[in-house]
């Protein structure tokens, strides 16, 4: 039994003792340097991932509140990825940071309640990882303290996320008063479809509609994104959403099952919706940051059409899209999140003629954008080609036609950005900026994944065979 | 004290959340909205201690889920206000309408 315990919680314990570590060395005022510190930080969350791929089992704990499969230990690990990449990345804004050891425990105890909540059995467990990862994001939203944007948007975050976790309480108080469980593998017997139960699932979908930022709740995604940190903001827009989807899609796909007729209906209109949405809005910004979050808002609504296919095939290509997804967003806000921590430039005009000054860097945000894009010879395409097939075996081609429509109207504003920097000529062009070693590594991860994941045949059908 | 039926505590419950929800929508100081959203997160809490009580009374589940409530409640309330004490060091005020620089 308690050897079980450490194999099966093996990633929550181990990310629960880089925090400890930090926190006695917090304790104990140690003399580092900042330098030193990230190098250290660096380095456990490498051993973290690497680690991340041993010793994997099934099972369960505690009463079935805590279960974990080989699919959650994977769906762990890419966050783990995620997580080293953006703190690779965020080396040259925290290098002069006062406060490097309290950014790293809040963003780690973030991925704490993360990792608690994907391997939820149960609700109660659900709500308390939820919050773990919620509430710990509001502060290193704030972490520009001095900064008045800063502030905005963290308070706006906390209030927005506060709203959403009390209509997710309000519907799953609903679910218990209708079937008087809150265990996720008693539920799907008790469900039966009844006007109340519906409400209760509305309010839940809608509780995770604002964390994933789906449309009518998106409205705090691109302040939040311009406002906080670029580190924080990548942090938001790839871990976070990618830990609250693979939460989404299975908790849709095993738990609320038996209603699946009634909530087929309201993906497909939120998902079109939320395609519409993203895309006309991403079209009229200057803000990169901006720019990207509601790219992210856009990635949203083709994840929906995956979703919908409601399958095996629609929860692997989630899964499988959602890897391809953290490289390459991660790989835009990786040059955009450098240039800024420099230069502080994050508008679109400062990036003209980008390419003759900074070539690596410019490469490496137009391969990023052409995988988000969905343009062949990277892997977006395969993940977006996945996720438009899943959703086609349903047999809906209007929402697949929609899709498509979609995708060539983003086609639009991400090779805008990519002429701006290639073509455009500007006399204040930003000047050649000296890539440091962690960051020029974390976007040359970022791109290998892009280039690699589409032409690795067996990683999609890894996924597959672990899919539900 | 059983004599009260279920239906009428679900009633209270539903009108304190949306009672919540408009204060929420409405309100304009930082201070009186989260105090709206502990208005909603209480209707949560006697929503589950109500069917607890009157439908499953074998179980203590909605009880201890009620209790974390509480907890999670106050601590999401401490940041909340940290926040709001920051962001009147750099707007000084705690209107909603002055934290107004991000837009569309």
């Amino acid at each position: 039994m308690t050897n079980e315990f450490y194999v099966l919680m093996k990633f929550e314990l181990l990310v629960a003792l880089i925090i400890f570590i930090l926190l006695f060395m917090k304790v104990g005022s140690s003399s580092w340097s900042n330098k030193k510190v990230l190098v250290a930080v660096n380095l456990l969350l490498l051993v973290n991932f690497v680690f991340g791929f041993f010793m994997n089992s099934d099972g369960t704990l505690f009463g079935e509140m805590f279960r974990t499969n080989k699919m959650v230990e994977l769906q762990k690990n890419m966050l783990n990825l995620g997580a080293l990449i953006i703190s690779a990345q965020s080396y040259s804004w925290l290098k002069n940071h006062a406060h490097v050891m309290e950014f790293y425990m809040l963003l780690l105890s973030t991925l704490l309640g993360m990792f608690f909540m994907m391997s939820a059995g149960n609700f109660l467990m659900f709500y308390l990882g939820l919050e773990l990862s919620t509430i710990p994001l509001a502060a290193i939203c704030n972490f520009d303290l001095e900064k008045r944007q800063s502030s905005e948007a963290a308070i706006k975050f906390i209030i927005l996320s506060a709203l959403s976790s009390a209509l997710l309480l309000f519907g799953i108080s609903l679910v218990y008063g209708t079937t008087g469980t809150l265990n996720f593998s008693e539920l799907p017997g008790h469900l039966n479809g009844s006007a109340l139960q519906l409400f209760a699932f509305i309010l839940i979908l809608a509780g995770f509609a604002f964390k994933i930022s789906i449309v009518p709740f998106h409205l705090w995604t691109a302040d939040v994104y311009e406002g906080s940190p670029v580190a924080v903001a990548a942090y938001l827009s790839v871990i976070s959403k990618a830990a609250f989807l693979f939460v989404f899609t299975s908790v849709l796909y095993t738990v609320f099952k038996p209603i699946a007729g009634s909530w087929y209906n309201m993906l497909f209109l939120l998902s079109v919706l939320t395609m519409f949405t993203g895309n006309l809005f991403a079209v009229r910004q200057n803000n990169l940051k901006r720019f990207l979050a509601f790219s992210s808002i856009t990635q949203m609504g083709f994840i929906l059409v995956g979703i919908s296919g409601s399958n095996q095939m629609g929860y692997a290509s989630v899964v499988y899209f959602l890897l391809i997804y953290i490289f390459s967003n991660l790989g835009a806000f990786g040059v955009v999140a450098f240039v800024s921590a420099v230069t502080g430039k994050e508008n679109m005009d400062d990036y003209k003629a980008f390419y003759k000054t900074n070539p690596f860097l410019a490469s490496v945000l137009s391969v990023s954008l052409f995988s988000l894009a969905g343009i062949p010879p990277t892997a977006g395409f395969f993940g977006k080609f996945f996720l438009i097939m899943a959703g086609a075996e349903r047999g809906n081609y209007i929402l697949i036609s929609i899709a498509a429509l979609n995708m060539i109207i983003s086609l639009y504003y991400y090779l805008r950005v990519v002429q701006t920097m290639f073509m455009e000529e500007s006399r204040a062009t930003i000047e050649r900026l000296p890539v440091n070693i962690f960051a020029k590594l974390a976007m040359l991860v970022c791109v290998a994944g892009i280039l690699a994941i589409g032409f690795v045949p067996w990683i999609y059908h890894y996924i597959y065979a672990l899919s539900l | 004290m059983n004599n009260v039926p279920l239906v009428q505590i679900l009633f209270v419950s539903t009108g304190l959340f949306f009672i919540g929800m408009y204060g929420l929508f409405s309100r304009r100081n930082l201070i009186t909205i989260l105090m709206s959203i502990e208005l909603m997160l209480n209707s949560v809490n006697i929503n589950f201690v109500a069917f607890n009580k009157y439908l499953y009374t074998t179980q203590l589940n909605g009880v201890i889920f009620t209790i974390f409530i509480i907890t999670i409640a106050a601590a999401e309330a401490a940041v909340a206000i940290a926040i709001i004490i920051n962001l009147y060091r750099s707007h000084h005020s705690i209107d909603v309408e002055d934290a107004g620089e991000l837009k569309y």
